[in-house]
């Protein structure tokens, strides 16, 4: 049981939460995640930490409204119960000062890649930070990314805000004008393996950190599995951060895609029952 | 073992077992036939999660224990890795005397009601009972009628919360809630100790929860049992991850004096072939928890789980056998175990494999995979399987399997479940750098003692042993339970 301390909308589709977790704030380091339960009959869902606090022994989520899960959370107000929390789960981010980092975030990648920007920025690094989305309306967290970057610029896929461009043409930019030492990469699938196809074009050390299906997050199931360099690695407890250009971004896509329908329908079904 | 079979004996010597023993002639025990479980009809049962055994009627328990011969030398007792005294709680059935066949279970086992579900009784005390060994007989049903009297005992709502020694104020941990972990938990409350059990997952319960199906070990069974701990003063802490929510020595600080490891097997393999990462390909640990932990075939519940239309399940042991079925119950066409050893090897209970055969589980034995295929969405949709041989014993004394070369062909399927074994949960040997562990990263224990190379940490079930069975990571648990009372005596005394 966790409770809500605080919750501050950022946007429509996007909310902060602070959670009472004394254990999980005294453990957690940047680049851990939790996994969530609502109710009996929940889901087990990964929610990166965005940040914690253990005097006051609480943490900071972050959460884009994407699915059934992610809906019943925006419903719960201060004061209210998550039924299960546990963490902290996965490899802390290893962060250091390198110089210059690329961080290229896109989609449901923006929240988790808010605590590394901030690491980033913390350990000295020259931050400057991409975020991507098809529409204006779709660009969260730009106020909080100002704050922990040097720069951040911000690409459209219509135009209608910033630059309109893929993500990838944003990192071009910023490599063909200044030397990049590391990039970071966080979002959906598609876009982390073009991004990765462009760093390595200009061979710059590039993390990617992955969202995949999880379950259990203890490295009990194999759901989270995922082909880093040839090799079978379980996201939960290897990851969520592998090299850019070892993972194999096609299968990932595809095995992100394998409860696309009953999601769908049960998101669906969701909206149903709350609109009524 | 000079004094057990005293024991053994002082018991048997009693009037009441005497006066049961002349009541009936041997000849006439011997000559009945074994009774026979009722089930639910398969054609039925393969479409619910309703309970496959339906347990015996109290007539026909007690018909049973007449067929036990109260044997002087009990040969069934030295085939029970707890040493239950087996005759002792049989004839106690006999006399109807249900209650206190119950009690003479728990004396050694912590859960008869799930042992008598899920002990593969037949390699153990009904392998070694007189009928089996000396008469060529079908044994005494030892199994059913444990289950028999931990259910009349369940269902009398009387169940008995052990006694406990007087609180001691001296905190112990138990990490895991498996069978092991109960099993600890249970004999330190009842040494006095102020008992927490930490557990990873959401539930309480470990495989019991997770992997074995409702139509095998109903949950509420477990839970019944859970809440006489929770009587007993067992406090229960689950989503707490010993090693990341908290380390060794933030549990140190805040009091925890010694430990017990019962993290099990958690681990799944995969066979590392080709395509083995294609949608509707999961390792059982995947599948049964889906359906088992989060109640995925519920449309009430949120989380998704694919049923297949062609469902292949590799392996042969229970894990298999329980994912093959369950395949079923979430209305496979076809489900089919692929196994590449013959019947015979099969790691799986007898009687599992039984029910799946009349419940229209497909067995490809003798087979093996070898590649999957999928379709544009990248969901398997084919696989290459290969025929195989046995050829000469292994070092498990099973015959080895030996691939047909030009046997292979194909398979349409369109989910497939990996349950080729399980490998020690690292979570523990990684959060303790100076746990000694076997190559196979179980933990290593003194035998007699369960204590591991760091004194305060004491291990059992399948963490030291790898995949192994619920009866012993029980006995596991107690034998630890008594060797950390023991350390923490002696601790005591020292200072
Ligand atoms: C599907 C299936 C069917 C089976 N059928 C049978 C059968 O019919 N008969 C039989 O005898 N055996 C059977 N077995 C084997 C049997 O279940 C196991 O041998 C037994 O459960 C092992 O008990 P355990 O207590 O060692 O571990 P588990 O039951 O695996 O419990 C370990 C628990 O520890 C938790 N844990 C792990 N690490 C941590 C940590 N760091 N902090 C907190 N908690 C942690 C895990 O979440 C888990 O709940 C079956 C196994 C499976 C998977
Ligand atoms: S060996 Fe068989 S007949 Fe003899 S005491 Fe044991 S169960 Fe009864
Ligand atoms: S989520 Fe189950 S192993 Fe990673």
């Amino acid at each position: 049981m966790s409770k809500i301390i605080e919750k501050e909308f950022f946007s429509k589709n996007v909310v902060k939460l602070v959670l009472e977790a004394p254990e999980i704030a005294r453990s957690r380091k940047p680049g851990h995640f939790v996994i969530i339960k609502i109710g009996e009959k929940g889901e087990r869902i990964p929610l990166t930490i965005a940040a914690a606090n253990e005097k006051e022994g609480t943490i900071t989520l972050v959460v884009q409204k994407v699915g059934v899960t992610t809906a019943k959370l925006f419903e719960l107000e201060v004061g209210d119960e998550i039924s299960d929390v546990v963490g902290p789960l996965g490899q802390a981010t290893h962060i250091e000062k390198v110089g210059t980092v690329l961080c290229a975030g896109g989609g449901v990648g923006v929240a988790p890649m808010l605590p590394i920007v901030e690491g980033l920025k913390k350990a000295g690094n020259r931050v400057i930070t991409i975020l991507a989305a098809r529409t204006k309306d779709l660009i969260i967290l730009e106020e909080q990314m100002k704050e922990h970057s040097d720069e951040v610029i911000i690409m459209t896929d219509d135009g209608s805000y910033g630059r309109q461009g893929l993500v990838t043409a944003g990192m071009e930019e910023v490599i063909n004008r200044e030397k990049v030492n590391m990039a970071v990469t966080i979002g959906p699938a598609i876009m982390m393996k073009f991004a990765a196809l462009t760093t390595k074009k200009y061979n710059i050390e590039t993390v990617a950190s992955l969202n995949t299906i999880m379950v259990d997050g203890t490295g009990m199931c194999g759901a989270c599995r995922v082909n880093v360099g040839g090799k079978t690695k379980f996201v939960c407890v290897d990851g969520p951060e592998f090299d850019a250009h070892q993972v194999d971004f096609d299968e990932m896509l595809s095995r992100l895609g394998a409860y696309k329908d009953q999601e769908v329908a049960a998101y669906q079904k969701y909206l149903e029952t709350v609109e009524v | 073992m000079e004094n057990i079979i005293e024991y053994l004996k002082e018991e048997r010597a009693q009037d009441w077992r005497n006066e049961l023993r002349k009541g009936m002639k041997a000849k006439e025990r011997t000559s009945r036939i074994r009774v026979s479980m009722p089930e639910e009809d398969p054609d039925v049962r393969n479409k619910s999660r309703i309970e496959v055994n339906i347990g015996l009627a109290a007539e026909n328990a007690v018909l049973e224990a007449q067929r036990c011969i109260d044997c002087p030398d009990p040969t069934c007792i030295t085939g029970c890795p707890v040493g239950i005294n087996i005759p002792k709680f049989i004839k106690k059935i006999e006399a109807e005397d249900f209650a206190g066949a119950a009690v003479t279970l728990k004396e050694t086992n912590a859960l008869p009601a799930v042992c008598g579900r899920v002990c593969p009784q037949e390699k153990q005390c009904e392998l070694n009972c007189f009928y089996t060994v000396k008469l060529k007989k079908t044994p005494v049903a030892i199994g059913h009628l444990e289950r028999f009297a931990a259910d009349w005992e369940r269902n009398s709502g009387q169940m008995a919360v052990p006694k406990t020694e007087k609180l001691n104020n001296i905190k112990v941990a138990v990490i895991g809630s498996g069978p092991a972990g109960l099993a600890a938990a249970g004999d330190l409350a009842k040494f006095g100790y102020d008992v927490t059990v930490f557990e990873a997952l959401h539930e309480i319960g470990g495989v019991l929860k997770y992997g074995i199906p409702e139509f095998r070990l109903p949950n509420e069974l477990v839970d019944t049992e859970i809440e006489i701990m929770r009587q007993m003063g067992i406090k229960f802490k689950t989503n707490f991850i010993v090693g990341k929510t908290a380390s060794f020595d933030d549990l140190k600080k805040d009091g925890f004096q010694a430990f017990f490891v019962g993290s099990g097997a958690g681990l799944p393999r995969f066979m590392n072939i080709p395509g083995e990462n294609y949608n509707g390909i999961f390792s059982s640990n995947e599948y049964l928890t889906r359906v088992n932990l989060m109640n995925a075939a519920d449309p009430e519940y949120d989380t998704p789980v694919i049923s297949g239309n062609s469902v292949a399940v590799i392996g042969g042991g229970n894990t298999a056998m329980d994912s093959v079925r369950t395949a079923k119950r979430l209305g496979a066409k076809d489900s089919m175990i692929i196994y590449r050893r013959s019947e015979a090897e099969m790691p799986a209970r007898i009687e599992e494999v039984k029910h799946a055969k009349e419940e229209g589980i497909i067995f490809m034995n003798l087979h093996s995979p070898l590649e999957y295929y999928a379709d544009e969405n990248g969901r398997v949709n084919r696989m290459k399987v290969q025929k195989m041989e046995l050829g000469t014993p292994d070092s498990s004394g099973r015959r080895r399997p030996v691939p047909i070369e030009g046997s292979e062909f194909m398979v349409d399927v369109d989910t497939v479940v990996v349950s080729v074994g399980v490998s020690p949960n690292p979570l523990i040997p990684k959060a303790l750098a100076n746990l000694k562990v076997t190559d196979w990263g179980t933990i290593v224990v003194d035998k007699d003692s369960m204590q591991s190379s760091i004194p305060e940490v004491f291990a059992g079930g399948d963490i030291v042993r790898g995949g192994a069975t619920v009866i012993l990571a029980m006995g596991d648990g107690r034998t630890a339970a008594a060797g950390m009372h023991k350390y923490i005596q002696e601790k005591i005394k020292a200072n």
